[in-house]
């Protein structure tokens, strides 16, 4: 072997990549132009969706409607959601309860102990994630309301189960992000392997474990299907007591909607803006308190 | 942002006014630890696997306390996977087991009888990589092996271990005034020897370290052999390295390992006196390697 092989190529061969160099100039601006477009139809529509149910709601959202339980018939005007309010805060908070804790537990034993058992839950995860919720609330129906009838509670089960399997996935997903070095730091220090996990993976998971589990809160907020047959709605008076039926925004913002009545309707969207302004705070405070929690917030 | 509240972090401010009165700068605080000198370890025909695969094979090997033995070898020899059976996180790994016998003390660590947490405890370990813990700050960093261990977080005087374990790391003076920032904006160089502080802070008799500079800069390079050279008076240290140069600085002892052939399990070719192994190497293989023939 000698240098010869370094000597330039031919003429013809030098044409050729100029030829390759404009064809790929061309194909990257067409890429360029379709991704961009693809981007500003999806932003486009979900500006379009949010600013619609703004516009729509803010013309009746106002004191009124968040001090005020729905008026006796749906046609008159005034009124509001307040028992709605209050319900989905509470089924959506026993829920969160009833779902988080197996929820991380699980992914735990997804992730940290593996092995046949583990996988098999990893895919039934994924199974229930695709659930229709209906058929989640005709479950709980079937189990639970026909022995214990409808309540708060029951509507709780129901969105618990369908924010499972989300929160399984969501921790999962970010228990495996935590690098492997940092289990063997621990473990090499001598701390035992729950100790570790307790201690430096979930800490080092969390602002993700955080912002999953609001992914799921925010999904059970708007869930209507599965209270339809469980929580049932309220529309009467305000209802506190999570063992009696209970209404909730997303099932008075279905029941106001189906009206033909332009005053329901008017509140159906107060109510939808509502649950997106309480889906807002709520990732905004999740955000806070993830990034709070993190040694010099890095 | 640090939360006040939590136990522990609002000591190291009180603890930063002290020095002062306390002993010059650079001397590391003198070990009142229970191990005068480290521990004696006697490896044994030692082979290990990763599930049917044989990864090392019959490596014979006596460390020597109060002195620093280098592992050198091409990549893929075992090194590492030597070093990780001494204390036990060979068998972290699913389908990796380890056969021949590792005696420490008396005892041999590979039986079943021994405990890897207790094991740990005692033979401190160094990745290549530094890996701070990156939700704790450069003082929970150094007391994680003593907060989550057995001890607990009763242990009394956690301040005194962990300024002692900085200073013995060298790391005392670059963080003294930061002990509650994060430990991961430290440079590397530093966050390797902060794993390093974090190491000796459990009081371990052994320091094993898997190529500790491979990750660094030549400085920090520099800093981490020159608190290797320190250590060796109070520990028994293992290190791997595949740069012959730094095996020559720091160690006492080399040991050679390669792979004879490829896919067969790696094998210690030959063992010695650092300098007697880089002058005159008995093995045609360590001869060849150190000549830069192959590796
Ligand atoms: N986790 C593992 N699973 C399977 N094989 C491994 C694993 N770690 C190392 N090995 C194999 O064992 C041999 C020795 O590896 P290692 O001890 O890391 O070598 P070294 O540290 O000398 O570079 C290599 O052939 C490597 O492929
Ligand atoms: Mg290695």
């Amino acid at each position: 072997m000698t240098t010869d092989t370094l000597t330039p190529a031919p003429a013809p061969e030098v044409s050729a990549p100029v030829r390759h160099l404009q064809r790929r100039k061309g194909t990257n601006l067409a890429m360029t132009i379709v991704l961009s477009l693809a981007a500003a139809l999806t932003v486009g529509v979900l500006l379009w969706v949010l600013g619609y149910v703004a516009a729509e709601g803010l013309k009746y959202l106002g004191p009124e409607f968040l001090t005020n339980t729905p008026p006796g018939n749906p046609a008159d005007l005034g009124g509001g959601f307040l028992n709605g309010i209050i319900g989905s805060l509470e089924v959506v908070g026993i829920a969160t309860a009833l779902s988080v804790p197996p929820g991380i537990a699980a992914a735990v034993f997804i992730v940290e102990y593996g092995g046949r058992i583990a996988s098999t839950v990893s895919f039934l995860t994924d199974v229930l994630v695709g659930l229709p919720t209906i058929v989640t609330g005709a479950f709980v129906y079937a189990v639970w309301v026909i022995r214990f009838g409808f309540s708060g509670i029951a509507g709780a089960i129901a969105l618990a189960l369908v924010m499972l399997p989300l929160v399984i996935r969501a921790a999962a997903e970010m228990l495996r992000l935590v690098p492997h070095e940092l289990r063997e730091a621990s473990l090499a220090l001598g701390v035992t392997r729950a100790r570790t996990i307790v201690s430096v993976v979930l800490p080092t998971a969390r602002s993700g474990i955080i912002t999953g589990v609001m992914l799921a809160v925010a999904r059970a907020m708007g869930e209507t299907a599965p209270l339809l047959l469980t929580a049932l709605g309220n529309d009467l008076f305000i209802e506190a007591d999570p063992t009696h039926r209970m209404s909730t925004l997303s099932l008075q913002i279905f029941g106001n909607a189906i009206t033909g009545f332009k005053a329901a309707q008017a509140r159906a969207w107060a109510g939808a803006l509502t649950l997106i302004a309480i889906v807002l705070l709520f990732t905004i405070a999740a955000r806070l308190i993830g990034r709070t929690s993190r040694v010099g917030g890095r | 942002m640090p939360t006040p509240t939590e136990p522990g972090t609002s000591r190291p401010r009180a603890m930063a006014s002290l020095p002062a009165m306390r002993q010059p700068a650079h001397r590391p605080a003198p070990a009142a630890t229970v191990n005068a000198g480290g521990a004696r370890l006697d490896i044994a025909n030692l082979s290990a696997y990763y599930g049917a695969r044989k990864a090392v094979q019959d490596v014979n090997l006596v460390v020597e306390p109060k002195q620093v033995t280098a592992m050198i070898g091409p990549s893929g020899c075992g090194k590492s996977t030597v070093l990780r059976c001494v204390n036990g996180m060979h068998q972290t790994i699913p389908g990796a087991r380890a056969e021949g016998a590792i005696d420490l003390d008396g005892v041999n660590v590979l039986s079943d009888q021994v405990d890897p947490v207790r094991l740990r405890r005692r033979i401190g370990m160094v990745f290549q990589r530094p890996n701070p813990f990156p939700t704790m700050s450069i003082y929970d960093n150094v007391a994680a092996g003593l907060r989550l261990g057995h001890r607990g977080r009763r242990t009394p005087d956690l301040d005194a271990i962990v300024e002692r374990a900085l200073r013995q790391a060298n790391l005392w003076h670059e963080v003294r005034d930061r002990l509650k920032a994060p430990g991961a904006g430290l440079s590397g160089g530093q966050q390797q020897r902060l794993c390093i502080a974090r190491a000796l802070a459990v009081q371990p008799e052994v320091l094993l370290m898997d190529e500790p500079c491979s990750a660094l800069d030549p400085i920090s390079t520099l800093a981490i052999e020159d608190l290797i050279f320190t250590l060796r008076e109070q520990y028994t240290i293992v290190i791997v390295t595949h740069n012959m140069q730094q095996a020559a600085r720091v160690s006492d002892v080399t040991a050679f390992l390669t792979v004879p052939a490829v896919g067969e399990p790696g094998r210690l070719v030959e063992v010695g006196p650092t300098s007697r192994l880089f002058s005159s190497p008995t093995q045609k293989a360590t001869e060849d390697y150190i000549t830069g023939k192959v590796g």
